[in-house]
């Protein structure tokens, strides 16, 4: 068994107990990624030397205060390539940024690294985070490490998927509707998107700034906890990081669910859900209440309105965001536009791909005079609205409980045609991001052999109850050490 | 579509411009949801953090160097950006 297929605490533990070394864990991780990367396809580039380097580093400081260095020394990780590293080439997964070598590191990236983490590279996703399925990426095809004729989800998919097939022992990710915890269902690992503000997103490229949120992947919700308390806190680069403590999460998800109020929205429950899914759920939510939890009706009734306000407002702040993707400061250049617009135009054509160019004229639209008050104005009202159903439902529960999506992992392909299925596939993570609220996906159960996530919602800052009420989904489901065994196959470049 | 596709700086195709035009006409049309919402005496939300007005003290901070701001620039001359001329 490779030691990447233990949790975190059990790796400080070795670490400490001087039974291996962050190098030979490190050398471990760029072993597994050798052998089933050129199946899974999640990594765009590793960047061994350094890494082991890190590694070393973390090794002279466990020796020196075994005690007081973080649980995450020495531990390998790897980001997804939205997320900026100094040296280190980022792409977002999109032609116009290759090539782009950041002169920083995004926050979350400086703080494990300050733990001592070790960063193995960097992980493939949809172009900008555009995407629920990882085909977006420019440069190649993320596969399910259970089923390599599936996505893995997106847009964080290399990040969920480095994490099922064990080359990694936690990724961070993105998700600004769902992003992170799509993929965390379909590849049957934690992903937990923190509440808007929770974590610093300083250096993270943007896509849709007041929905964008950083957070881990990992094995177990522990290993979550773990490091999530390493990069959440308030960071003066970005002015909108929530100033509220963090807190000891760690200890906060061993309370158990007994006496809490978990909320089932009957609109999510109502949808058109894959009977393999439901019956996931019913079961995980049955486990619950033999936990001592009480499970409580409760209404969204704005659900019906997110998706179409999400696809408002995430594109308006696409059309804006990506504004500064001109060729200018960075990417591939223009060699022969005689104006400045023709050197634009040249730069964007021949560096967007099709999901993005969408957006950015969908977000032009909608914010184009005459279409302002009908479209983006309208949004922003409904989000009031979303925001408020989870409100008023916080006050009567402690959480709310659903499946993550309404399926498990599609084939590859499947919806590449259709923009509008695409989109509906995270029709039950968009309204937290709208809200701004906690979540999490954690494994519940298979279907037909593939993984199938549960969501915790819970509220503003309310990462504490999402993590408790997954580690008593987790516990009930009890198959965290089950491993996907993807096969050699030769990788398909997109 | 073409002037949308102007004002994107995107440098579409007619061929091109003509398949987004259909798919954004859809989506335009699922998104036209929203006209059924109840948004009397509701105000807009355009941030959900709850944090307002903050400020740092006015005071300079140390950012990229010049070098370090071109590094990833295709084409520069003496320390600036070079560009097509705007027209």
């Amino acid at each position: 068994m490779s030691l990447l297929e233990e949790p975190i605490s059990e790796l400080a533990r070795g670490l400490r107990a001087r039974e291996f070394s962050s190098v030979e864990l490190t050398q471990v991780a760029l072993s597994e990624i050798e052998a089933k990367d050129g199946a899974v396809g999640a990594f765009l580039r590793t960047t061994g030397s350094a890494a082991l380097e890190q590694a070393r580093a973390a090794d002279r400081h466990l020796a020196a205060d075994p005690g007081g260095a973080s649980t995450l020394c020495g531990i390998p990780v790897a980001y997804k390539d939205v997320l900026c590293t100094k040296g280190v080439e980022t792409t977002a997964g999109s032609r116009i940024l290759e090539g782009f070598v950041p002169p920083y590191s995004a926050t979350a990236v400086l703080r494990l690294e300050a733990a001592g983490a070790v960063g193995l590279g960097k992980l493939n996703c949809d172009e900008f985070a555009m995407g629920s399925s990882n085909e977006n990426s420019a440069f190649q095809e993320t596969r399910n490490p259970w089923d390599l004729g599936r996505v893995p989800g997106g847009s964080s998919g290399g990040s969920a998927a480095a994490v099922a097939a064990r080359m990694a022992c936690a990724t961070l990710g993105s998700d600004t509707g769902g992003s992170i915890r799509l993929p965390a269902s379909f590849c049957g690992v934690v992903g937990v998107k923190p509440s808007y503000g929770r974590v610093s997103r300083y250096g993270l490229i943007p896509f849709a700034s007041s929905l964008d949120q950083i957070g881990p992947l990992t094995k177990t919700v522990e290993d979550a906890a773990q490091v999530l308390e390493v990069i959440a806190g308030r960071d003066s680069r970005d002015s909108t990081s929530a100033v509220a403590p963090v807190g000891d999460l760690t200890e906060l998800l061993r309370g158990g669910v007994e006496g809490l109020r978990l909320g089932m929205p009957g609109e999510y429950l109502a949808m058109d859900l894959d009977p393999g899914v439901r019956s996931v759920f019913d079961h995980a939510a049955r486990e619950l209440e033999a936990a001592g939890a009480r499970l409580i009706p409760v209404s969204l009734p704005s659900t019906e309105y997110a998706l179409a306000a999400y696809y408002v407002l995430a594109p308006a702040e696409v059309s804006s965001n990506l504004a500064r993707m001109d060729g200018v400061r960075f990417g591939p250049g223009f060699a022969s536009a005689s104006s400045l617009t023709e050197a634009y135009e040249q730069a964007r054509h021949r560096g967007f791909g099709p999901e993005v160019r969408r957006r950015i004229l969908l977000g032009t639209y909608v914010l184009s005079s005459g279409y302002y008050d009908a479209y983006y104005l309208r949004a922003q009202k409904v989000r009031t609205l979303v925001a408020q159903d989870f409100e008023r439902v916080f006050s009567e529960v402690d959480a709310v409980i659903s499946p993550t999506a309404p399926s498990a992992a599609f084939r590859l392909g499947e919806r590449v045609a259709d923009p509008l299925a695409m989109y509906a596939t995270d029709i039950l993570t968009i309204p937290a991001n709208l809200a701004g609220i906690s979540g999490i996906s954690v494994p519940a159960g298979f279907a037909a052999g593939l993984p199938v996530g549960l969501q915790v919602l819970g509220p503003h800052l309310g990462e504490g109850v999402c993590l408790r009420v997954a580690a008593a989904v987790e516990e009930a489901a009890a198959l965290w050490r089950k491993v996907p065994a993807p096969t050699p196959h030769e990788r398909r470049l997109a | 579509m073409a002037n949308l596709g102007r004002l994107a700086r995107l440098g579409l195709t007619p061929e091109e411009l003509e398949q987004l035009g259909e798919q954004i006409a859809d989506i335009i049309a699922a998104v036209g949801k929203l006209a059924g919402a109840d948004i009397s005496h509701v105000n807009p939300t355009a941030q959900v953090g709850g944090l307002r007005n903050v400020t740092r003290p006015d005071e300079l901070v140390a950012g990229l160097s010049a070098d370090e701001a071109l590094a990833n620039a295709a084409t520069k001359e003496a320390g600036l950006l070079r560009v097509p001329a705007i027209q």
